[in-house]
C-alpha cells in the first residue's frame, strides 16, 4: 500500500481504479519558412478552428456544468482573439521566417511567464488557461483531433493538472474522483470537483507512471489522503464510510424538513448529542429538532484551569442563538472517571467510575457549580436552555442542587441581571435513580437515559474490558425493562423521558422505544434522520 | 477624451470572468479604451491586457475611452463596474 497527502477539495470518500492522464505531449520545433505569408494563413486557419472548438465546448458545457463554469471557454476564445497575443505569434512568423508551431510556442511561454510570476494566487492559476489555449492552437496545426480518451470504467482521473478543455470532456459519469499534482484550491479541477460534488485532491505528490496507473485506490477526502492499493482494513473502513455518505445523502434529500411522526400518529422528538459548539453545523444539517445533550465537559477538559463564568456565558450563549428558540439541553459537568482535569486535583482513585465524579464534584465544590449554573441562567436570556444533572441516585442530591440554583437565581436577581425560563432535569444512569424514579420524577421536568452508564452499573460489566464481550448484551432485557419503567414514571408525573446514551441511536430498537413511549431520542448528528426513516414507516399499534 | 475612475469592491478583483464581460462589453464601441492601474495602462478590449494588471479588491482603476462614442462608453462602462466589480 502507498499513500499520498493532498490538499482536499471535498470531504467524502472516493474508491475506484487509477487512470493516468497523459497530456499528448507536443513537442516543438524550430523550422524556417520560406512562404511566410502561407505559414500566417495556417496559423489563422488553426486559431479559427480553436476558437470554433471553444464554442462547441461553451455550448455543450452550459448545460452540463451551467453559465458560471462554462465561462472560461468564452475567455479562451478571447484569448485567443487577444491583439497582443495574436500580433506577438505573427511577428515572430513574419520576422524570423519561422514555423506556427514555433510562434506559438515561443508566446505561449512569454505569456505564461506573465502570470505565473503575479503575486496573486488567482492570477498566477491563470497561466494554466494560457498553457491550454496554446496547446489547443498546437493540436489544431498538427492537424489532430482533440480530446480524452474514453473511459471505460469509472476511475479516479490522476494527472499533473487538468486544462478546463479536458475536464470538460470527461464522461461525468465515469469521474469517481480528481488527484493532480499540481494546481491549487483555485484551480479548475478544485472548482470543477466542488460544482460536480465529488472528492479531489490538489497538490498531490504522486508518479504518473505504471506504479499507481490501474491500481485500485482509496480517497479519504477528510484526511487528505490517497492510498494505492490500500489494505483489506483500510478499504472495509473507507467503504463503510462511504456507504454510511451515500446512505445520508439520500435520506437528506428526501427526509429534511420532515416532522417525526409515525403511521399512526405518534410523535417523537428527535434531538442532537454533541460535544462541542463547532458541531452545531452538523446539528442544523441533520435537521435536529434541538440539542439533547450538549456535554459541557469539554470547555473544562480543554482548559489549564477553570473555565470562568465569562468564558462559559459566551458559549453557552452562542449555542442558544444558533439554534434559535429550539431547545439546547446543557448537561453541567461530567468530570471525572475517564475524563479527567489535572487542574481538579481529584485524588487517584481505585474504581473512579464509582467514584467522585460529575455532580458528586459539583456538590462537594458548590463554588464551581455555582460558576456554571450562572453562566447558565445567564444564557437562558437567549434562547430556550435546559440543564441537566448527571450521576444522581437520590432525591435529596436533586433538593440540594435546587437550593443552588435557588441561590444563584437570587444573586441574579439582585443584581438584575435578566435570565429565561430553564426547564431542569436529570440523566438517569444508575440503577438507584431507575428504582427511584417515581420519587425524582415530581422534583424535576424532564428525564434523560444514559443507557451507557446505566448499562454498565446494571449489567456489572465494564466496556473498557474487552474480554468481558461475551458476557455482554447491549439489548438486555433487564435495561429495557428500566427504560420501561423510567419513561411510566415519568408520565405519571406529568413530564417527559428521553434517551441520551448510544442505545438511542441503535436503529434495531427505535420501534421499541415507540411503544415504550419514550418523547425524545437524543443521539449524535448523523443518526438522526436514519432513525426519523425507522419512525416515518412505523405503525405504533400494530407493533 | 473622457475618464473615469472606479475602486474594485469584488473580493476577488477583476478576474477572468468579469474581465470576459468587460470585453464583450467594450467591442461594441468605436472609441480606443484602456485601462490603467497605478501607472501601468492597457488596452481595455484585450483579455491578456486587462488581466495583465491583476486588479484586486481596493485597488483603484482609471478607465479612458477616446472617440466617437465616448460619452456613451464611459456611462456603460460606469455602469457595468458598479454592477459587476
Amino acid at each position: 500500500m502507498l499513500t499520498f497527502q493532498g490538499k482536499s477539495v471535498i470531504n467524502g470518500v472516493a474508491i475506484g481504479k487509477l487512470f493516468v492522464y497523459k497530456k499528448g505531449e507536443q513537442q516543438v520545433k524550430r523550422a524556417r519558412v520560406e512562404d511566410t505569408e502561407s505559414e500566417l494563413a495556417r496559423f489563422r486557419r488553426a486559431q479559427q478552428e480553436a476558437i470554433k472548438q471553444l464554442q462547441d465546448l461553451y455550448e455543450t458545457s452550459v448545460k452540463s456544468i451551467g453559465e458560471a463554469s462554462a465561462a472560461i471557454f468564452e475567455i479562451h476564445q478571447m484569448m485567443l482573439q487577444d491583439d497582443g497575443f495574436v500580433e506577438a505569434i505573427e511577428n515572430i512568423i513574419r520576422t524570423q521566417s519561422v514555423n506556427a508551431e514555433y510562434a506559438v510556442a515561443a508566446t505561449s511561454d512569454n505569456f505564461y511567464k506573465m502570470f505565473s510570476d503575479m503575486e496573486d494566487d488567482y492570477m498566477r492559476e491563470r497561466a494554466a488557461d494560457v498553457k491550454d489555449i496554446s496547446e489547443r492552437l498546437l493540436t489544431a496545426l498538427s492537424g489532430r483531433s482533440a480530446g480524452m480518451e474514453k473511459l471505460s470504467e469509472p476511475v479516479i482521473i490522476v494527472a499533473d493538472d487538468l486544462a478546463p478543455s479536458e475536464t470538460v470532456q470527461l464522461d461525468k459519469d465515469k469521474v469517481l474522483a480528481f488527484v493532480t499534482v499540481h494546481g491549487s484550491l483555485n484551480s479548475h479541477t478544485a472548482i470543477l470537483a466542488k460544482t460536480m460534488n465529488i472528492p479531489a485532491l490538489i497538490g498531490t505528490p504522486i508518479p504518473l507512471d505504471d506504479t499507481v496507473d490501474g491500481k485500485p485506490a482509496i480517497i479519504d477526502g477528510a484526511k487528505g489522503i490517497l492510498y494505492v492499493e490500500p489494505e483489506e482494513k483500510i478499504l472495509a473502513q473507507m467503504q463503510e464510510r462511504k456507504r454510511a455518505e451515500e446512505e445520508q445523502k439520500e435520506l437528506l434529500l428526501t427526509l429534511r424538513g420532515k416532522e417525526n411522526i409515525t403511521l399512526d400518529g405518534r410523535r417523537i422528538k428527535l434531538y442532537a448529542n454533541i460535544g462541542n459548539s463547532k458541531d452545531l453545523a452538523m446539528v442544523l444539517q441533520n435537521d435536529a429538532g434541538g440539542i439533547g445533550l450538549f456535554r459541557s465537559e469539554f470547555l473544562y477538559l480543554e482548559k489549564e484551569d477553570y473555565p470562568t463564568e465569562e468564558e462559559q456565558f459566551s458559549v453557552y450563549k452562542t449555542v442558544a442563538e444558533t439554534m434559535a428558540g429550539k431547545k439546547v439541553i446543557i448537561r453541567t459537568l461530567d468530570i471525572g472517571a475517564d475524563k479527567q482535569a489535572d487542574y481538579f486535583k481529584l485524588a487517584h482513585e481505585e474504581n473512579p467510575a464509582m467514584g467522585l465524579r460529575a455532580i458528586r464534584i459539583c456538590l462537594t465544590r458548590p463554588e464551581v457549580f455555582k460558576t456554571q449554573l450562572r453562566a447558565l441562567f445567564r444564557a437562558s436570556a437567549y434562547g430556550n436552555i435546559a440543564i441537566m444533572y448527571p450521576m444522581i441516585i437520590s432525591v435529596d442530591e436533586v433538593r440540594r442542587i435546587k437550593e443552588m440554583v435557588a441561590e444563584v437565581k437570587k444573586e441574579l436577581e439582585e443584581q438584575h441581571i435578566e435570565y429565561g425560563e430553564v426547564e431542569q432535569g436529570i440523566m438517569i444512569e444508575t440503577p438507584a435513580a431507575v428504582m427511584m424514579s417515581d420519587e425524582l420524577a415530581k422534583e424535576v421536568d424532564f428525564f434523560s437515559i444514559g443507557t451507557n452508564d446505566l448499562t454498565q452499573y446494571t449489567l456489572a460489566i465494564d466496556r473498557q474490558n474487552p474480554e468481558l464481550d461475551a458476557f455482554y448484551d447491549a439489548h438486555h432485557p433487564a435495561i429495557l425493562r428500566m427504560i420501561k419503567t423510567v419513561v411510566d414514571n415519568a408520565h405519571k408525573a406529568g413530564i417527559w423521558a428521553g434517551i441520551c446514551g448510544e442505545l438511542g441511536a441503535d436503529t434495531s430498537l427505535t420501534q421499541d422505544f415507540l411503544k415504550m413511549g419514550v418523547d425524545e431520542l437524543s443521539v449524535s448528528p448523523g443518526r438522526i434522520l436514519p432513525i426519523r426513516k425507522i419512525v416515518l414507516e412505523t405503525n405504533v399499534n400494530a407493533l | 477624451m473622457k475618464e473615469l475612475k472606479y475602486t474594485i469592491t469584488d473580493p476577488e478583483g477583476i478576474h477572468a470572468r468579469p474581465a470576459g464581460e468587460l470585453i464583450k462589453l467594450l467591442k461594441e464601441f468605436e472609441s480606443a479604451i484602456t485601462i490603467a492601474k497605478d501607472g501601468k495602462s492597457a488596452d481595455a478590449k484585450r483579455i491578456f491586457g486587462v488581466m495583465g494588471l491583476a486588479v484586486k479588491q481596493g485597488q483603484e482603476i482609471t478607465m479612458t475611452a477616446q472617440g466617437a462614442d465616448e460619452e456613451i462608453a464611459i456611462q456603460k462602462i460606469e455602469a457595468f463596474l458598479k454592477e459587476n466589480l
